[in-house]
């Protein structure tokens, strides 16, 4: 007997039991068709080769484990960050399932967001009809504000054209003609996540600036002295805003948060579903027309965006994923330049613990070596803290990273002595990581949830910093932006190297000379 | 929580009428009148359920339905865990879906199994422009070249590749012939087919019929029948659940000669015509396959439900009844054997959860199979409904649910809040989806696609964990914490 009443086991247990263990065995030996434990250890030893790491590298068609999603990804975590604005995906209803479900294992929050739902007849005659009823079952039922419609790559591909669409759907009386309806096109070909939540910002500032698709005047900007801030597409959306919003506040700063999502993922649990919270109102979006300045704190995330809010007259000012010290230093420098409040001597205190934090620390980071893999902006960012700490980055890879983006990383690698010797690799997956963690290997790697397997196959120990994370709870409560944010960056890696150490030195009789109690 | 007023079934029905008709007002006049056929409560004087299925989700709301390409490589093909399955188009559709269904496997993933890992054509618009069956052609070469344990291929299409004229079939056969003929299958699985996962689940099947069975030739002649070989067909070992069904059928004296598809392999799935009885428990996604071995091999299939005692000790006398007094002996002994277990489970969790409401919206064969167990547990579901049903699994639902129980097809978020709001269950069973949305109404709740990580749920084994895990979800100390007490 296996399971009992008094000890109910998790799977981990029950099947290492051997009666389970004898099952899989049977199984394998009878009907597999296995090909040998001798041949299994022969070509796994082989795929840990600098010989299969070329063939690996030589690849140009497949992509094994990519750590980049889709464009409408994006889109929705872009147009979540409204007022009461619903997400409406314009096309197949599968791609609206993955998405909700995406972004709930990450945050372990509700994420609302409808699909036109187009099939087969949609395909043939185009999406018309399903834009058409769909704008006025979701009108009606969940009683948006804003609608945010974005397309996936089977309405890109057949060709729908969403301003005409949208126009069509009012005249058919979907919605009313005032009722704010933004769009982009955001083909899951192109780019990546990242590619999304840009054009759909864009599309958003467009909006609500030039006229709403030429059914009202364009704003006429009239510069005041308030800023908007863009957070970029962020795994930490949650801890980081609110993080942006008390420096903010801090140093007595006009500011918009331009897509606030902080609040829509992190509902409480009071006896109240909140399809919509918190999020950018409507009027702050067109107002934001007027700031004096848009500060991003993702450069590659952004590109368009800004490019558009520079052509309405603005500075544009954007950062990498900024994390540390001189990445904060940067930060707060900006704003302060922009809007000409000081510095603040509470931010300068936080900064002056987290300088004190890592000289009571470096000592064990530095030296240590670490591969870093995630979205471009958050890799640069990672790895200047890392840098500050006295670690070696050795590979930093983006699968949606570009030329541009490895560039600015090399420039990053080269202007310290610890960047020496390290590599960035630009539209690379995580099968070529593995490659290189067993040629090149590094003490630790910083990525998300999916580097558990590269933890796995090649011993290299995982801190999980980035998107998605869905194998550890609240992270994405915890902010990584600002001196508080580096902190708690800062504790996470020394808890990982800790936790190694402890596990280096824990076998009695064996290793555990220097199994210390302090550290 | 649950109202401790005993209700009748007359009371039960028209509550549910007037519910089903407030929902519905919500709705435009056309989506209403659509949305209409698929709400109702069962009326045991009925033969069937009443209400409408396998059609069309109207635009613009919150289904929670998935798409053909998530029913074939998500559900179907995936698991296969020594073939390796391309997401052939963009990025995202293998993204959102990598590893997150939790068909364990056991082998040595990355060199002899591939289940946890995601293949991409990663699609850029030049692919879109100029077609992509160069590039699938190169990318069946460099599989072949860094895996070459890999003992077949699979091509899961998504959207864009029906609709710019792709011609994956010819590309895998031309590949399967450069490589000795092992299995390149190519699945027309886009996911603007169809309404649901659903018609992925029937393309997935046909596709073995016709890409697998069809070419499996000589390759299964050293296959040693026995008299009591048998098929698990329709289990996808979610948190390990055909493997704590497996154990009870060799237990009775029966040998496995194929999983399907969760833990299963391409060597499984030939030899499976050979079985003399097909065990069926996911009728939707697999019902396809079994009909046809049935007509063409002469197997005959029973279904199966192995979600608590009740449910399991009917199907282990089921399934040996198709078989000799050898294996009615054994099921009767493995019956016996795990008895005193079941009854320990049962006098642990039933007086914590007996009388406890339950509401169900799941997938698959769920929303009825599940009944049993909480029923073991002194549960009662009141409302369940299917994501992607047909009207056969309507009618079989009949023969689970209670008179007055509240029936809802493809049900809307709209909908299904405002059921659990007025309905107010002790336990909801949904998917991640929904999981959230309830447990801020401070609705206890339980993935019943995933089983929130835990499981097995299926066998013996499996209930102890079901039974603990709603236990855990009822009698959490938070849910007596959602009203601050000043509020």
């Amino acid at each position: 007997m296996t399971e009992t009443a008094e000890k109910i086991r998790d799977h981990f247990e029950l099947f290492r039991e051997p009666q389970y263990e004898e099952l899989m065995e049977n199984k394998r030996k009878n009907f597999e068709n296995y090909v040998g434990d001798a041949e299994v250890t022969r070509v796994a030893d082989w795929t840990k080769t600098k010989e299969y790491q070329d063939k690996n590298f030589a690849r140009e068609a497949l992509v094994i484990n990519p750590a980049k999603a889709c464009q409408p990804l994006g889109a929705v975590f872009a147009a979540v960050g409204f007022e009461k604005t619903l997400p409406f995906v314009h096309g197949s209803q599968g791609c609206v399932a993955y998405y909700r479900s995406h972004f709930t294992r990450h945050f372990k929050e509700p994420t609302s967001c409808v699909s036109s739902s187009m099939t087969e007849d949609a395909a043939v005659f185009g999406g018309l009809n399903n834009m058409i009823d769909g704008l006025a079952n979701a009108y009606a039922l969940y009683k948006p504000k804003m609608i945010a419609v974005s397309t996936t790559c089977m309405a890109e591909v057949i060709g729908d054209d969403l301003n005409a669409f949208i126009k069509n759907a009012k005249e058919k009386g979907s919605v009313p003609q005032e009722f704010d309806v933004t769009y982009a096109h955001t083909p899951a070909f192109v780019g990546s996540h990242i590619t999304g939540y840009d054009n759909t910002m864009k599309g958003i500032v467009e909006h609500f600036w030039d006229g709403k698709s030429g059914t009202v005047e364009k704003l006429e900007r009239k510069p005041n002295e308030s800023i908007n801030f863009l957070g970029g597409f962020d795994g930490y959306t949650v801890g980081n805003i609110r993080e942006i919003k008390r420096i903010f506040e801090l140093m007595g700063v006009d500011y918009t948060i331009f897509g606030d999502n902080s609040d829509v993922w992190d509902t409480p649990a009071d006896g109240e579903f909140r399809m919509y919270d918190g999020g950018t109102t409507l009027e702050q979006a067109a107002n934001a027309v007027h700031a004096k300045a848009t500060i991003s704190m993702q450069e590659f995330c952004t590109e368009k965006t800004l490019a558009t809010i520079a052509d309405h007259g603005q500075e544009v000012v954007a950062f990498n994923h900024p994390v540390g010290i001189a990445g904060t230093d940067r930060f707060l420098q900006a704003v302060s330049r922009i809007t000409g409040k000081a510095i603040p001597e509470a931010l300068t205190k936080e900064r002056g613990r987290l300088v004190d934090a890592i000289g009571d620390s470096s000592a064990h980071i530095h030296g240590k070596k670490f591969a870093i893999y995630g979205d471009p902006d958050l890799c640069y960012g990672l790895a200047e803290f890392i840098l500050e700490l006295g670690g070696e980055p050795v590979h930093i890879l983006a699968t949606n990273g570009n030329k541009a983006w490895e560039a600015k990383v090399q420039a990053l690698l080269d202007s310290s002595p610890f960047g020496a010797g390290c590599k960035v690799y630009a539209g690379k997956d995580l099968w070529h990581l593995r490659s290189l963690l067993f040629t090149e290997p590094v003490d630790f790697m910083i990525g998300n949830t999916y580097g558990k397997y590269l933890e796995r196959d090649t011993g290299t120990p995982l801190i999980r910093l980035g998107f998605p994370v869905f194998d550890r709870h609240h992270h994405h409560r915890s902010p990584v932006w600002g001196y508080q944010g580096s902190m708690n960056v800062l504790v996470k890696i020394l808890d990982k190297i800790f936790d190694e150490m402890d596990k280096a030195t824990n076998t009695a009789g064996k290793t555990d000379v220097s199994f210390d109690i302090i550290r | 929580m649950s109202t401790a007023v005993a209700e009748s079934p007359a009371d039960i029905k028209e509550r549910n009428k007037k519910l089903i008709g407030e929902v519905l007002e919500a709705y435009p006049d056309k989506s209403a009148k659509r949305r209409a056929k698929h709400l109702n409560t069962y009326d045991a004087e009925k033969a069937e359920c009443s209400v409408k299925s396998n059609i069309k989700s109207i635009p613009g709301v919150m289904t929670i339905r998935g798409c053909a390409y998530a029913g074939s490589k998500g559900v179907v093909w995936g698991p296969i865990k020594d073939m390796v399955h391309i997401s052939h188009g963009p990025v995202g559709c293998g993204q959102y879906s990598w590893g997150s269904r939790r068909n364990y496997y056991k082998g040595t993933t990355g060199v002899d199994t591939f289940g946890t890992m995601q293949f991409t054509s990663d699609f850029q618009e030049k692919d879109i422009v100029f077609g992509g069956d160069k590039k699938l052609g190169k990318i069946i070469d460099e599989i072949q070249e860094l895996f070459p344990l890999s003992k077949g291929i699979s091509v899961q299409s998504e959207c864009p590749i029906g609709l710019i004229g792709d011609d994956i079939e010819a590309v895998s056969k031309a590949k399967s012939k450069q490589y000795d003929g092992k299995p390149i299958i190519p699945v027309r699985c886009e996911g603007f087919r169809g309404v649901s996962q659903s018609l992925g689940h029937h393309i997935a099947n046909d596709v073995i019929r016709d890409w697998v069975f069809d070419k499996a030739g000589e390759k299964n002649a050293g296959f040693q029948s026995t008299p009591y070989d048998v098929a698990i067909i329709g289990d996808y070992n979610i948190g390990g659940d055909a493997w704590a069904s497996r154990i009870l059928l060799e237990e009775m004296g029966l040998r496995v000669i194929a999983q399907w598809s969760g833990d299963g392999t391409i060597a499984e799935l030939e030899n499976t015509p050979k079985a003399k009885l097909n065990i069926l428990h996911c009728y939707r996604s697999m019902n396809y396959i079994t009909r046809h071995m049935e007509e063409k091999f002469g197997i005959p299939w029973v279904e199966y439900n192995f979600f608590g005692p009740t449910k399991i000790e009917a199907s282990l006398r089921e399934i040996a009844s198709k078989f000799d007094d050898k294996i009615k002996e054994g099921a009767e002994r493995v019956i016996a054997k795990y008895k005193p277990q079941m009854e320990a489970v049962i006098a642990k969790y039933r007086p914590r959860l007996e009388g406890k409401k339950v509401m169900l919206y799941v997938g698959g064969l769920r929303p009825r199979h599940v009944i049993g167990a909480y029923e073991d547990l002194g549960m009662e579901v009141v409302g369940t409904g299917y994501e992607f049903g047909h009207n056969d699994d309507y009618q079989r639902t009949t023969h689970y649910v209670k008179d007055g129980t509240l029936i809802y097809d493809d049900v809307t978020g709209y909908e299904f809040e405002k059921f659990v709001e007025k309905v107010r269950p002790d336990l909801v069973g949904s998917g991640v989806k929904e999981k959230y949305i309830f447990q801020k109404m401070g609705v206890p709740f339980r993935q019943m696609h995933s089983w929130d990580y835990s499981g097995p749920y299926h066998g013996y084994d499996g209930f102890g964990i079901f039974a603990r895990d709603m236990d855990i979800a009822i009698n959490a100390p938070v849910w007596k914490l959602t009203k601050a007490p000043w509020s």
